[in-house]
């Protein structure tokens, strides 16, 4: 090691956003752990509030700041560390880090990059670059030229042969690129390719097209000594993006020829880098003949290495750190075995399927065909010891409704025919496995299926065997041998009718048994004899997981699930049952028992039977942990915290409506209506606006406001089905009205509670909104009360949230979610306290104090939205009921305004405009007009058609062209005028300008631009 | 095809049922297993796995079927020998393959070769079994059998490395004068094939010949190869080795080898408990710093005992075993830097070797 570092710079990734998840949020925090065991001071730049990384106990010093050159040259001014980290945070910490290098501002402190050498990570993020030095090497690399102009590209397309494949270069998840098929969708691609790439220059490449993608994941230390602890081979071919992939590890279709060609090509690219830590070489293999391509390299942690760590049992994060440290691989141990070191390659024992998820109903006007730009919000990993098995716990894993690669909706939809399924295959629709199944029950063969998805035969014959399976079985009783066999398959209980049998539990333990490992990482799996072993202990807390993430479900349930874990520490037992590969609820470093299974009822069930255990935690779990407690406490669950029988109190509108009424709470009016008629008749009799939303599906989604009879009449024709079956909740919408929410823990009749502000109006989905703490109603007290009448109420026990709609002293409560929250993290931070930890007290014990406590705020905090709208081709940005933001940053401030522009400035891709300002829009424009007065009348523009006072006016096209020549810095707007800026919003999504979708909001960023003071303090300095 | 029941016993007494495949004849042998994922054409021909009964840990094998055999003048490319070498093989599940190479399946294969194969085990469990008990043998049969213990006391030890070797010297010629001899103990095609890179005539001899046979072929090299079996039974060639030694020829020990050498050396070399059968292991170099990650198949190895450690050249960081020695033009490693299966980070010792057949003749 090298024994001069006494305090390290690590950056974080930022928000959350579509190609940068929690799997930043867990390479951090391994780095950090890396850290505190060398006993080296650390310090975190992540403006990601729910972060574990921004948590107690992990970082020395943690700055909730953007993770931009600028705020980042304030904390190395101020904290001196000796070296940073660039390469846990994704592609946003190594490009601040590319950018601290270039200005010199490392050098200027004397801060050593630690890890590979930034020149050699310059040449492996250009595209060009990376490909001339493979060229050089003898390594084949597809045909390819650079550009940096429009007129440069489509000149030199004509070179090469359609399709072409567009690629920017030091982007994130594939942004701006795109195949093109002709030279009239290469001109369409390149506006947006440009504008996503960190450097202007863009790659024009041959397109692959039916080739395998596979990636090696390569560790070296300074001695160069490397190890490839992990292939993936995708099952998606070329083109689309490893991130919406279907992927296996180990590779399951490579001969050891046309595995070890590759492993050593990657060996090269890593040794001609002079990496240090650890690096993903991605290839294309052609699958007639072996021959293959290298694509790219990634010199960091990503996604891939974070699915590597956990599908093989190999921290990468970890050693990469230990290695950037100076050690040599062979002197870092094998943290699972114990007892060999790092230097080595896993061997698997079992196959892991890694699927995406995808939240695409929830953006009108979104291209669904998935290509080479990432648009899934989640992943799930799923073990098994046979790959039907561990496809189809995949299928159930990604909590779609899907019961398995078969006998779900798709499967025996009566509205699609082969010819729907077969489009929907060639359109590369999202979860190609499941039409592929429908499909062959069709009766098409391996064969056209693999023509049209160029999916490997292997894969498909394995997807055919479970729906011969399937049909050959369905509606029999299965017992015995055939019981066996289906289990095998991995058929769920309740997708055949199969006798009940308890799985067996295996071990991860990187060597394929060869070594006893004493790590509880497990998987169940009905492909085996024998459990490794029975559990030794008994009794504790079975810790439930929230799965995949998908928007509204996120990062901050990763973290109530680590809290509560560390909250019980080492005075009682307790597991995580969890199947997201990217969080660190899922690590078995930090979780001491981890089942990495499915979080079904009947999973459930099995595992706290398996593990002997006294109680199941559910509130860690999102909604998915709500919609399971009734049913698990029939089956005979203990769960720990309030009961189900609360929840479902709280989950049932009308069972808490008469709850509410009973003890004096208000709620703003509300029907369930059965036809349109009754719709009609309530909203008339309240009022419009209304909020209206199908009421068999979970909060937030297809949720819309409603202004009138016209547009009511339109939801109901086009967005649902009205009837007895299909009922619709419509609710008055109240104008004017601010949203506030407590976040809480309860002990049955005390609450400690944290109350918060949103600056946008009620009608925006909280997880969009802007939130202020502390709370700055003056009705705050009626809010506690309510908070403290429904725990005494309905008993309730550990964490909870509330929302409210306040209209001056009026308040009313929307919602209560009796369980951890999104904002819990915040809360918790903006208090210094862990709301989970009290939690626990709350559900063993009692507080020791009376009535409602909130602890002192020592600061304002701000949190604000992550919105994902360039990765979402297509998609029409605006905000309302519906969440569509992907993830949230906060900072503190000394006022409102010295948190609020930080936090704005934390989620990409804000800045500050330094050109024109385009502001315009028909609801909310006092507000939008006092935006344009503050930022100066002389730099605001608006747009025709939705005009604001005092600005010159333009076109929609016009402001489109102004926006590629980067002539304006930022759009303000508010509410839905699609029909006359869609292209607007569009272009600033795609090229990366500044987005303000709420008139109030742009109020308060337009005075916090002209801030006095901008505070860079360390978290605690803020307490 | 229909499908039959089939047993493992292993002389502990275990009985584990599951699915025939292949040969349908009776076969024992030692049991051991390969953490190797993938590779299994080149696994099942190794010559060092005669006699023995191969467990694959990981959970599918076949899923890229058999390739055909081919051929670089008269040397065979892709398999490690033109025949399957394990007794029998143990799979969790076999499967069926999808690859452009492909010209048969495993099952198939093994049908052909009359070679008995056994799928649907919990080979985890197998493993575990073995890793705690240490290896033991075990006899896969299509039918019960009643007195499995009586079997194992009929087995016949066999001379297996006779088994392995060639009985009649084979010549490859080189495009360049001179002859590297290989003294066959069962050596892989791959180790055959690193040699004839170096564009010398390979020159493959039987496992008893002595020092005047090798020297017949004025060799400008001589390596001692792989093969199966237990090394303490070589003691003939450990002496006909030292022998060559005195000459100063370089000389390269691979596995089996290696071993050899150790006795020729005066060290030891004991059976392991169940042995080192992985592509993934690493061994450091001494004195370098370097590690790399390497391919085993051993059941036997040098602690060290009666070894001068400046001899050594390579160790296993996980249990110090002895993985390579270097002693004036003598070079060894433990593991096979031919691969096959496997990475081929140290198919440099062919090029080491290389050189020191160039020193010797041009010093």
């Amino acid at each position: 090691m090298q024994d001069t570092l006494k305090k390290i710079l690590i950056i974080g990734s930022g928000g959350i956003k579509i190609a940068e998840a929690a799997e930043f949020d867990y390479s951090g925090s391994q780095a950090l752990k890396a850290l505190r065991e060398e006993g080296i001071e650390s310090v975190i730049v992540n403006p990601n509030i729910a972060t574990i990384q921004t948590s107690k106990n992990m970082a020395d010093r943690i700055y909730l700041l953007p993770v931009t050159g600028e705020f980042i040259e304030k904390v190395i001014e101020k904290e001196r560390p000796d070296g940073i980290m660039v390469g846990f945070g994704g592609q946003s910490a190594l490009n601040a880090g590319v950018d601290l290098y270039k200005k010199g501002v490392l050098e200027r402190y004397n801060v050593r990059i630690l890890g590979t050498d930034i020149k050699k990570v310059e040449i492996a993020l250009s595209r060009e670059r990376f490909k001339n030095r493979m060229k050089e090497l003898g390594i084949t690399v597809p045909p390819s030229i650079s550009a940096s102009s429009q007129e440069e590209a489509v000149r030199g397309a004509k070179t090469l042969r359609y399709p072409i494949m567009i690629r920017a270069s030091f982007s994130l998840g594939g942004r701006g690129s795109v195949i093109a098929r002709n030279e009239k969708e290469l001109v369409e691609g390149l506006d947006k390719a440009f504008a996503q790439s960190g450097t202007g220059e863009i790659l024009l490449e041959e397109h692959l097209r039916g080739w395998k993608e596979i990636e090696y994941e390569v560790v070296r230390d300074r001695l160069g000594n490397c190890a490839v602890t992990a292939c993936i081979e995708n099952l998606d071919p070329m083109g689309i993006h490893t991130g919406e992939s279907m992927v296996v590890t180990p590779p399951q279709t490579l001969n050891d020829n046309d595995y070890q060609n590759m492993r050593s090509v990657a060996i090269r690219v890593a040794e001609d880098m002079k990496l240090v830590g650890e690096c993903n070489v991605q290839f294309a293999l052609n699958p007639s003949n072996g021959e293959f391509c290298v694509i790219e390299t990634n010199p960091r942690m990503s996604r891939s290495s974070a699915l590597a760590s956990k599908a093989t049992g190999y921290p990468l994060a970890y050693v990469s750190a230990k290695l950037a440290l100076g050690y040599s691989l062979y002197e870092i141990k094998n943290t699972v075995s114990g007892s060999t070191t790092a230097c080595f390659e896993p061997s698997l024992d079992y196959v892991t399927i890694k699927a995406a998820r995808w939240d695409m109903e929830k953006f009108d006007g979104i291209s669904r065909s998935l290509g080479t730009e990432m648009k899934s919000t989640g992943e799930i990993m799923s073990v098994g010891r046979g790959l039907e098995e561990a496809m189809q716990k995949a299928v159930r894993m990604l909590d779609i409704g899907e019961p398995g690669l078969v006998g779900g909706k798709i499967y025996g939809s009566i509205d699609l025919d082969t010819t729907d399924v077969l489009s929907a295959l060639e359109e590369k629709m999202p979860y190609w496995f499941l039409y592929a199944a429908r499909a062959m029950r069709d009766g098409i063969g391996t064969e056209e299926l693999h023509e049209i998805t160029h999916v490997d035969r292997f894969f498909l014959k394995k997807i055919e065997k479970v729906v011969r399976f399937y049909e050959s079985n369905k509606g029999k009783k299965l017992e015995g041998e055939d019981a066996d066999m289906a289990r095998r398959l991995g058929f769920s209980e309740s997708q055949l009718s199969i006798e009940s049998a308890m799985p067996k539990i295996k071990r991860i333990d990187t060597v394929a048994g060869e070594w006893p490992a004493d790590t509880n990482y497990l998987y169940s799996t009905f492909n085996g004899s024998t459990s490794d072993s029975a559990p030794d202990k008994r009794g504790g807390v079975l810790v439930v997981g929230a799965g995949g993430f998908r928007i509204g479900t996120s990062l901050e349930f990763d973290w109530s699930t680590v809290s509560l874990v560390r909250g019980f520490g080492g005075m009682r037992r307790s597991a995580v049952l969890n199947c997201n590969p990217e969080t660190v609820s899922t690590d078995w470093d930090e979780i001491g028992e981890l089942y990495f299974d499915e979080i079904t009822e009947d999973t459930v069930a099995k595992i706290y039977s398996y593990g002997k255990f006294d109680n199941v935690a559910l509130f860690t779990a999102g909604q998915a942990g709500n919609n399971i407690a009734t049913g698990l406490e029939r089956r005979g669950v203990k769960i720990y915290g309030s009961s189900a029988n609360a929840i479902d109190t709280a989950e049932d509108r009308e069972k808490f409506s008469r709850l509410a009424e009973s003890i004096g709470i208000r709620q703003p009016d509300w029907i369930v209506a059965v036809s349109a008629a009754e719709a009609e008749k309530f909203a008339d009799s309240v009022g419009f606006p209304v909020i209206i939303r199908p009421s068999y599906v979970l909060s937030g989604s297809a949720m819309k406001r409603v202004n009138n009879k016209e547009e009511l009449h339109m939801y109901i024709r086009s967005a649902a089905e009205v009837s007895k079956k299909h009922p619709v909740v419509i609710s008055k919408y109240l104008d004017n009205s601010i949203e506030a929410e407590l976040d809480c823990a309860a002990d049955s009749k005390n609450v400690i509670g944290i109350g918060m502000t949103h600056i946008e109006e009620a009608g925006v989905h909280s997880g969009d909104a802007t939130i202020v703490t502390p709370c700055t109603i003056s009705a705050y007290g009626i809010m506690k009360e309510v908070a403290l009448r429904l725990t005494n109420e309905m008993a309730i026990r550990g964490p909870f949230n509330i929302q409210f709609v306040v209209n001056g002293n009026d308040v009313y409560v929307i919602e209560l979610n009796l369980r951890a929250s999104r904002s819990m993290p915040y809360s918790s931070k903006a208090v210094g306290i862990n709301l989970i930890e009290h939690a626990i007290t709350g559900i063993d014990g009692a507080f020791d104090f009376n009535g409602f406590h909130e602890p002192e705020h020592g600061a304002y905090l701000v949190k604000s939205p992550q919105f994902s709208w360039s990765q979402l081709r297509g998609a029409y940005p605006h905000l309302g009921p519906e969440m569509r933001s992907t993830g949230e940053v906060a900072a503190f401030g000394k006022t409102i305004d010295d948190a609020l522009i930080k936090s704005w400035l934390g989620a990409t891709p804000n800045m500050v405009p330094k050109s024109k300002v385009l502001v315009y829009g028909v609801s909310n424009v006092h507000n939008l007009e006092v935006a344009a007065r503050t930022l100066g009348s002389e730099n605001t523009l608006t747009l025709s058609g939705a005009a604001i006072d005092d600005a010159a006016t333009i076109s929609a096209d016009e402001a489109v062209r102004m926006m590629r020549r980067r002539e304006i810095g930022l759009v303000a707007t508010d509410g839905d005028v699609r029909g006359i800026d869609y292209t607007v919003r569009r272009a600033a999504a795609d090229l990366n300008t500044p987005l303000v979708l709420n008139g109030k909001l742009a109020e308060r960023l337009a005075g916090a631009m002209s801030a006095e003071e901008i505070t860079c303090m360390e978290m605690s300095e803020y307490s | 095809m229909a499908e039959r029941k089939a047993w493992l016993y292993l002389e502990d007494g275990t009985v584990m049922e599951g699915r025939g495949f292949g040969g349908t004849s009776r076969r024992g042998g030692e049991v051991v297993f390969t953490t190797a994922m993938n590779g299994y054409p080149e696994s099942l021909t190794d010559p060092s796995y005669l006699g023995q009964i191969l467990i694959i840990t990981h959970p599918l094998v076949g899923n890229y079927g058999v390739p055909s055999p081919k051929f670089l003048n008269g040397r065979l490319l892709n398999f490690e020998a033109e025949m399957i070498s394990v007794e029998g093989l143990i799979v969790s599940e076999l499967t069926e393959g999808s690859n452009y190479e492909e010209r048969k399946s495993l099952e198939s294969w093994f049908m052909e070769s009359n070679v008995p194969g056994l799928s649907g085990i919990d080979t985890r469990e197998l493993v575990k079994k073995i890793r705690d008990n240490g290896v033991m043998r075990g006899i896969i049969s299509q039918e019960k059998l009643y007195q499995p213990l009586a079997e194992f006391a009929s087995q016949e030890p066999l001379c297996l490395v006779k088994k392995a070797s060639v009985s009649q010297p084979i010549e490859y010629a080189g495009s360049r004068r001179g002859n590297i001899v290989i003294v066959d103990l069962g050596a892989k095609q791959g180790i055959v094939n690193c040699l004839a890179d170096t564009g010398y005539t390979i020159v493959k001899v039987p496992y008893d010949s002595d020092e005047n046979r090798i020297m017949n072929y004025d060799p400008v090299g001589i390596v001692y190869s792989n093969g199966p079996g237990n090394p303490n039974e070589l003691k003939r060639q450990a002496e006909e080795l030292s022998k060559l030694l005195e000459r100063n020829i370089p000389t390269l020990g691979i596995c089996l080898g290696h071993q050899v050498a150790v006795l020729a050396l005066g060290g030891e070399v004991e059976k392991m408990k169940y042995g080192h059968r992985a592509i993934n292991k690493a061994v450091l170099e001494r004195g370098s710093g370097r590690s790399y990650i390497t391919t085993h198949n051993h059941g036997y190895a040098a602690s060290g005992k009666g070894i001068d450690k400046s001899d050594v050249w390579f160790v296993s960081p996980d249990d110090g075993i002895i993985e390579g020695l270097r002693r004036g033009n003598l070079m060894t490693t433990q593991f096979h830097p031919e691969a096959r299966p496997g990475p081929r980070d140290t198919e440099f010792v062919f090029g080491l070797f290389e050189k020191m057949i160039e020193n010797a003749r041009h010093p």
